[in-house]
C-alpha cells in the first residue's frame, strides 16, 4: 500500500516532478531576463537617470541658500509678515555673504535666481557686491541701506526669506503662470507675463489639428494601399516610407524652399496670376509653416498603423454588405470604418504624442506664432539659463506625453508598434 | 486597375475622384523631397527656380554648391563626425537591442510589457527633454562635448527602432526549431549561429539601418550634448538654416535624399527576403 506522498511523480533523483519543473522554469526565466539586463543598465545610465535627474531641478532651490548661507539662516528668526525690516544681525550676515560670494563670483547666480521672481534683484546684487567690500564694522544695517534703498524694501527681504528653503514650488507655479507671495498666497502673474499656459494651449490645439490633417490625408492613402493588389501596393508603400527615411532637416529645408515668400509656390502663383507680385503670401515663419511641415513629417506615422490594420480587414465584409443591399457609402461607413478604429486610434495617438514634443521643425519654420512648448524649454536651457523653469515645463510636458503613451499601450500595445 | 465594367456612373466618378485625391496626397508626400534636387543646381543663390532654369538653359545650372560642399573643411569634418557617431551608436544599439529582442520574444520573459514600454520610451519622450537631461548629466560625468557622449546618447535613441524591428521579425518565430536543433545534439551556441541568426539577420540589419539613420539625422541631442568638435551634418544644416541660408544646404539635402533612397531600398529587399525565408506570402 502506498501513501499519498508516494503517488507524486518523481524525477530520477527523487525530487517531485512539480518542484523540479518549477525550478527549471524559474531558472529559464532568470536566464531569459539576463538577456535584457545589459540594455536596461545601459538605458538607465544614458537615458532614464539623466531625464529623472533633470526633473529634480524643477523643485531644487539650493542656489540662494548655498550662496547666502548666513543670511538665509539668520533670516529664519524674522517674521516676513511684520512691517519691520530685519534686525541688525541679518544685515551683518548679508554683508559677510555678499563679500564672500562676490569674491568667489557666485553672487550673480543668486541674483539671477531671485531675479526670476522679482526683476531688479540682479542689478541690486551686482551693485551691492561692488560696494559691500568697504563695509567692515557695525552698524551694518545703515551702511547697507546707504548702498541702495531697495534693501529697505520689505519685498526684497520677503523674497529672500521665501527662497531660502531647499525645495520650491515656484518653478511649477511659474510654469502655470502663477506666483506665490511671502504669505504663501498664490495668484495670477501680471497679464503681460502670462505666456506658458497659452503656449501649452497652442501646442495642444495645433498638435490636435496636425493629427486631424494627418488622419484626413493618411486615411485615403492607407485605404488605397490596403485595397490594391500587393504588387502595386508594395511600390506605393515605398513612396510612403521614403519621407519617413528622409532626414527631418531635408524635409524642413524643402518646405522652406517651397513656402517662403520668394519661394517656389509663391513664384508659381504669381506666374499663374492668382496673386500679384507684391501680394505674395506669408506661408512660413508662422502657424501655416508649422502646420504644413509637421503634417508632412508626421504623415507616415499615421499611414503605417492605419495600413497595417486595414490590411487585415477581409474584402468580403464590404461585398457582403453590398450584397445585402447597402449602398457603397453605407457599407463603407457602417462596415469598413468601424473595423479601422484601432488603426485610427493608434495613428492619432502616435502622431499627437510625437507632435506635442516637437522642437526642430517649429523652431525653423514656426517663426514667432508657430512655436511649441519645446521651443521655450530650449530657450530657457540655452539662453536665459532658467533651468528650474525649463525642468518644470519639461515635467508637465513629459507627464502629458507619458499619459498618452500609457493610453497607447492600453489601446494598441507597445509591442504591436510597426515601422514599415 | 480600372473600375469594373459593371460599375455605375456614380461609382466611376467616385473611383476617379478618389484616385485623383490619392495622387495629390502622394505629390504632397514626395513632391517637396524631389523639388530640392533641381534647386540644388541653381547657379544663383536662390531657393527657387529662375527663368533660365525653367527654359532649361544650361547657364542657369551649376554644380558649384556641390563643389563648395566638398571643398569646405567644416562640411567635410561634419561628414566624418556624422559617420563616426552613427556607426558606433548603431553597433551599440544593435548589439544590445538584438539581445533584448531575443529575450522579449520568449514567452517566459518576466515583466515583458513593462520592459518593452521602457525600451521604446526614448522614441516617445520629447527629444528636448532627453537632450536637456543628457546635457546636464553628461556634463557632470565628463561626457559632455565628447564623441563618446554623443555616441552613447544616440545609441539610447536608436534602441527603440532596433527593438521594434527585431521583435517584429521574431513574431511567428518557430521555437520548435531551436528545440529540434537541441534534440539533434546541437549546442545552444551552435543553434544560435546556425538556426537563429540566419532567420533574424534581415530584421537585425533593418533595425541597424533604422538606428543608423536615427543617429545620422539627429540634431537636438547633438546640439545640447556635443560642441563644435562633434558638429554633424544635421547640426551644420540646422545652424545654416537659422543663420545664413545658402544653397549648399540644398546640395547636402540632395545627397542625403540619395542616402535615404539607398538605405530604404536595402531595407525593402531585406524585408522581402525575410518574408520569403519565413514562408510569409504577401
Amino acid at each position: 500500500m502506498s501513501t499519498a506522498a508516494d503517488d507524486t511523480l518523481r524525477t530520477a533523483d527523487g525530487v517531485p516532478l512539480k518542484t523540479s519543473l518549477r525550478r527549471a522554469t524559474a531558472r529559464r526565466r532568470v536566464r531569459t531576463f539576463l538577456l535584457v539586463v545589459p540594455i536596461l543598465a545601459f538605458l538607465m545610465v544614458t537615458f532614464v537617470f539623466p531625464v529623472v535627474d533633470m526633473m529634480f531641478r524643477s523643485v531644487d532651490n539650493q542656489i540662494v541658500s548655498s550662496v547666502l548661507p548666513r543670511t538665509t539662516l539668520a533670516i529664519q528668526s524674522w517674521d516676513p509678515g511684520s512691517e519691520e525690516l530685519p534686525p541688525e544681525f541679518v544685515y551683518e550676515a548679508l554683508v559677510l555673504d555678499i563679500q564672500e560670494s562676490f569674491k568667489d563670483k557666485t553672487l550673480g547666480r543668486a541674483g539671477r535666481r531671485l531675479n526670476y521672481e522679482k526683476s531688479g534683484v540682479m542689478s541690486l546684487f551686482r551693485k551691492s557686491g561692488r560696494r559691500a567690500k568697504r563695509i567692515t564694522e557695525a552698524p551694518f544695517k545703515d551702511q547697507v541701506l546707504a548702498i541702495d534703498e531697495r534693501w529697505a524694501d520689505l519685498e526684497t527681504w520677503q523674497l529672500i526669506h521665501q527662497e531660502s528653503s531647499a525645495l520650491t514650488e515656484s518653478y511649477f507655479l511659474s510654469a502655470a503662470d502663477l506666483r506665490v507671495d511671502y504669505k504663501g498666497e498664490i495668484s495670477w502673474k501680471a497679464e503681460e507675463r502670462r505666456i506658458y499656459l497659452f503656449l501649452f494651449y497652442r501646442t495642444l490645439w495645433m498638435s490636435g489639428l496636425i493629427t486631424v490633417f494627418c488622419l484626413l490625408l493618411g486615411y485615403p492613402i492607407a485605404f488605397l494601399l490596403a485595397t490594391l493588389p500587393p504588387r502595386h501596393s508594395n511600390l506605393l508603400l515605398i513612396l510612403v516610407l521614403l519621407p519617413f527615411w528622409t532626414s527631418l532637416l531635408v524635409r524642413t529645408t524643402a518646405w522652406i524652399a517651397l513656402l517662403q515668400s520668394e519661394g517656389v509656390l509663391n513664384d508659381l502663383m504669381v506666374f499663374l496670376g492668382f496673386i500679384s507680385d507684391d501680394g505674395r503670401l506669408q506661408m512660413i515663419h508662422n502657424k501655416i509653416g508649422t502646420f504644413v511641415a509637421m503634417t508632412h513629417i508626421l504623415l507616415p506615422f499615421m499611414i503605417l498603423p492605419l495600413y497595417s490594420v486595414m490590411k487585415t480587414i477581409p474584402s468580403s465584409y464590404m461585398r457582403a454588405a453590398r450584397s445585402l443591399g447597402a449602398s457603397p457609402f453605407t457599407s463603407f461607413v457602417r462596415v469598413y470604418m468601424p473595423n479601422t478604429v484601432p488603426g485610427i486610434g493608434a495613428g492619432c495617438i502616435l502622431v499627437f504624442i510625437l507632435s506635442i514634443g516637437y522642437y526642430i521643425t517649429p523652431a525653423l519654420v514656426g517663426g514667432r506664432t508657430g512655436t511649441f512648448i519645446s521651443n521655450i524649454i530650449a530657450l530657457h536651457i540655452s539662453e536665459t539659463l532658467n533651468w528650474g523653469l525649463a525642468a518644470a515645463l519639461g515635467v508637465i510636458l513629459l507627464a502629458l506625453v507619458l499619459l498618452l503613451y500609457f493610453l497607447y499601450d492600453r489601446i494598441v500595445g507597445v509591442a504591436n508598434m510597426k515601422l514599415g | 486597375m480600372p473600375p469594373p465594367l459593371h460599375a455605375t456612373h456614380s461609382e466611376r466618378a467616385w473611383y476617379y475622384s478618389f484616385r485623383t485625391l490619392c495622387v495629390l496626397i502622394f505629390i504632397f508626400l514626395i513632391g517637396p523631397i524631389f523639388v530640392i534636387i533641381p534647386l540644388s543646381f541653381n547657379v544663383l543663390p536662390y531657393f527657387t527656380f529662375t527663368p533660365e532654369m525653367l527654359s532649361f538653359d544650361p547657364a542657369g545650372y551649376s554644380t558649384k554648391w556641390y563643389r563648395e560642399f566638398f571643398a569646405e573643411d567644416s562640411w567635410q569634418k561634419a561628414v566624418q563626425n556624422s559617420f563616426l557617431i552613427a556607426v558606433f551608436a548603431t553597433l551599440i544599439s544593435t548589439f544590445l537591442g538584438t539581445l533584448a529582442a531575443l529575450g522579449l520574444s520568449r514567452p517566459e520573459m518576466p515583466f515583458r510589457k513593462t520592459i518593452m514600454a521602457l525600451l521604446i520610451s526614448p522614441m516617445i519622450v520629447p527629444l528636448i527633454i532627453s537632450a536637456a537631461g543628457m546635457y546636464f548629466f553628461y556634463a557632470r560625468i565628463g561626457l559632455a562635448s565628447t564623441h563618446v557622449g554623443v555616441i552613447l546618447a544616440h545609441a539610447a535613441l536608436g534602441i527603440p527602432f532596433v527593438i521594434i524591428t527585431v521583435t517584429a521579425t521574431l513574431v511567428g518565430f518557430d521555437h520548435s526549431l531551436t528545440r529540434a536543433a537541441a534534440s539533434l545534439g546541437s549546442s545552444p551556441t551552435r543553434t544560435f549561429f546556425v538556426v537563429i541568426v540566419p532567420l533574424i539577420l534581415p530584421g537585425v540589419i533593418s533595425g541597424a539601418l533604422l538606428a543608423f539613420i536615427t543617429s545620422f539625422d539627429e540634431v537636438v541631442v547633438v546640439l545640447f550634448v556635443g560642441s563644435v568638435e562633434q558638429r554633424t551634418i544635421p547640426w551644420k544644416m540646422f545652424s545654416g538654416i537659422r543663420e545664413e541660408i545658402r544653397p549648399t544646404i540644398l546640395a547636402v539635402a540632395t545627397l542625403l535624399v540619395f542616402i535615404s533612397i539607398v538605405l530604404l531600398t536595402m531595407v525593402e529587399l531585406l524585408r522581402r527576403r525575410s518574408e520569403r525565408l519565413r514562408g510569409i506570402r504577401s
